[in-house]
């Protein structure tokens, strides 16, 4: 009995396997074909010959080293101020003592249910007051701080003793200093997992880039990459290098560091 | 001095969220009772209340139903069922009898990683109804081509199939935890009075999977609710608006038509659709 559960068991899993990989590894094949042969019938699994032909024409005449250059630009940035400010914020949400402090967490929870949209329009009115529409500030400035990055260190940093930090402030450290020094390097590994979060979403971000980037220069990767489509729809073999160069970066992180990456998810569905 | 410290560590993010989420939330009420278009973009001075005119207007708006209908299609069908797939993946993975549970929990949750709008290129050419490999393996098992983007009956469950694959990793992962946070006591104990697989899965894991299935199926909700890359880079909402969404909907009247006024209102609809949602589902879970 075990024998047959076990052979179904393997079958269904090797099936998933195969549906979830063949899309993807078609589409660095299809990348590699020479032009035209991603559009032939039966559809072609390997190139006859692999050619760099579109990575080439990507770089060269498409402007790519320019998007990706915005992309990995901008995806730094907010990770590395918005880690800085949950960090600070969850710390002392956790940490320290200050009136209100828990009615305004609950609060910031409760926001979560509010849907990013609605916010797009005015902030768009605003950003273009401030005269930030179409510059790396208008996409940098809304991801500085999110309440889910929050939440995540503050869950974390519940587990801090109390009775470290207050010997660090008997020894006459600065609350800053106990932050900096003390608190930050406790926290290392959910600040990994929550790097890592914020870059890849900032990376894959794809609605507000496409509004507030409106100068073909300034189009990060998603953009662009959506933005080619419409000229190059015949290019199927171009479309595919370009969106394997879009993925490369996020996976290779993932695969690098997806310890960090999977016990985040768990982390933040843990209730509190 | 600690509770200084407390304000001063808050402040920076709390700051930013006011002016940047909060105040856009508010500003995007009152701006839906506005009339704002490309004039007042252009003079402020042409900016007049209107009441609820917009919100009137939008549900006079035929547009604005098939958007709604396709969302929530969207969300009824693809949304049990990427979670479905979802479970059956972490019950698979988690079974005694696997090995090389690393192997398959990264393949499958690598879609999750990779950026959607590369990969709803990619689908555009998997759909090809002539060149496409979907419909290829499809006629080995002797289905006929479909045309799975240009018909208006096949471009919802094609959207549907793409983010099924794209998201049910994520959940996996959760209900991955939830299965390996169930104490093999339990299933003992049900063994013990004789229970065959089903039993223990139907007394056992289902009921203690019962807070994964409420905070996955609250994600995943909030998450479809906001369908919007996958039929702009795909459908562009057709064909004849078989895949335009609520949020596509807003893009389109607030981003290209700078309607401002009736895209606040769109945005403000969706967003209190999902608040009643969640609300449904949280009182679901309590009563049961």
């Amino acid at each position: 009995m075990d024998r047959v559960v076990r052979l179904v068991i393997y079958a269904l899993l090797f099936l998933g396997l195969v549906v979830t990989a063949t899309p993807l590894l078609w589409m660095v094949s299809a990348s590699f074909m020479g032009s035209g042969e991603a559009s032939t019938y039966p559809p072609r699994l390997l190139p006859s010959a692999a050619t760099l032909d579109h990575y080439v024409a990507l770089f060269s005449r498409l402007n790519l080293g320019r998007y990706a250059f915005n992309s990995a630009l901008l995806a730094t940035a907010i990770t590395l101020v918005s880690l800085f400010l949950n960090s600070m914020a969850g710390y002392a949400f956790a940490k320290l003592r200050f009136t209100g402090r828990d009615r305004i967490f609950k609060a910031l929870l409760a926001a979560l249910v509010i849907p990013v949209q609605v916010t797009m329009l005015p902030l768009f009115l605003m950003l273009k007051q401030m005269g930030l529409v179409n510059t790396y500030w208008g996409v940098l400035i809304p991801g500085m701080a999110n309440i889910f990055g929050i939440f995540l260190i503050r869950q974390y940093a519940l587990s801090i003793p109390d009775s470290l930090l207050d010997a660090a402030r008997i020894d006459g450290a600065s609350e800053f200093r106990i932050y900096w020094s003390l608190v930050l390097p406790l926290c290392k590994p959910i600040l990994v997992t929550l790097a890592l979060f914020t870059f890849m979403g900032a990376w894959n971000d794809f609605m507000w880039p496409l509004i507030v980037l409106t100068d073909d220069s300034m189009y990060t990767l998603p953009v662009a990459l959506a933005n080619l489509l419409g000229e190059h729809v015949l290019d199927t073999e171009l479309m595919m290098a370009g969106s394997v160069l879009t993925i490369l970066p996020v996976t290779m992180l993932f695969i690098v560091l997806q310890r960090s990456y999977v016990e985040g998810i768990m982390m933040g569905s843990l209730k509190d | 001095m600690r509770w200084a410290a407390g304000y001063f560590f808050v402040a920076p993010a709390l700051l930013l969220i006011a002016v940047f989420f909060v105040f856009p939330v508010f500003s995007a009420f009152l701006l839906s009772f506005t009339d704002f278009d490309i004039y007042s973009l252009g003079n402020i001075e042409y900016l007049r209340f209107v009441g609820i005119d917009n919100y009137i207007n939008l549900f006079g708006n035929s547009r604005f139903w098939t958007a709604l209908g396709n969302t929530f299609y969207f969300v009824a069908v693809g949304g049990p069922l990427s979670v479905l797939v979802s479970l059956g993946a972490a019950l698979l993975i988690n079974s005694k009898l696997v090995r090389l549970k690393t192997l398959f929990r990264t393949v499958y949750f690598l879609p999750v990683v990779t950026t959607l709008v590369a990969v709803a290129v990619m689908w555009r050419y998997l759909y090809h109804p002539r060149y496409g490999l979907l419909n290829f393996a499809l006629s080995g098992i002797g289905i006929e081509p479909i045309d799975w983007l240009g018909d208006p009956f096949w471009a919802m469950p094609a959207i549907i199939l793409m983010a099924a694959w794209k998201n049910f990793g994520y959940n996996m992962i959760i209900f991955l935890a939830g299965l390996q946070s169930i104490p093999d006591s339990l299933y003992e104990a049900a063994r013990v009075d004789g229970a065959n697989r089903w039993h223990q899965f139907r007394y056992v894991t289902l009921p203690m999977l019962a807070p994964t299935f409420l905070f996955v199926g609250i994600i995943t909700m909030i998450g479809y609710f906001q369908l919007f890359a996958e039929p702009y880079v795909m459908t562009q909402g057709g064909p004849s608006n078989a895949t335009l969404s609520v949020v596509l909907f807003m893009y389109e009247e607030g981003f290209r038509w700078w309607n401002l006024g009736n895209a606040a209102a769109i945005a403000f609809v969706l967003f209190v659709i999902i608040l009643a949602v969640t609300l449904l589902q949280l009182r679901l879970q309590r009563e049961r």
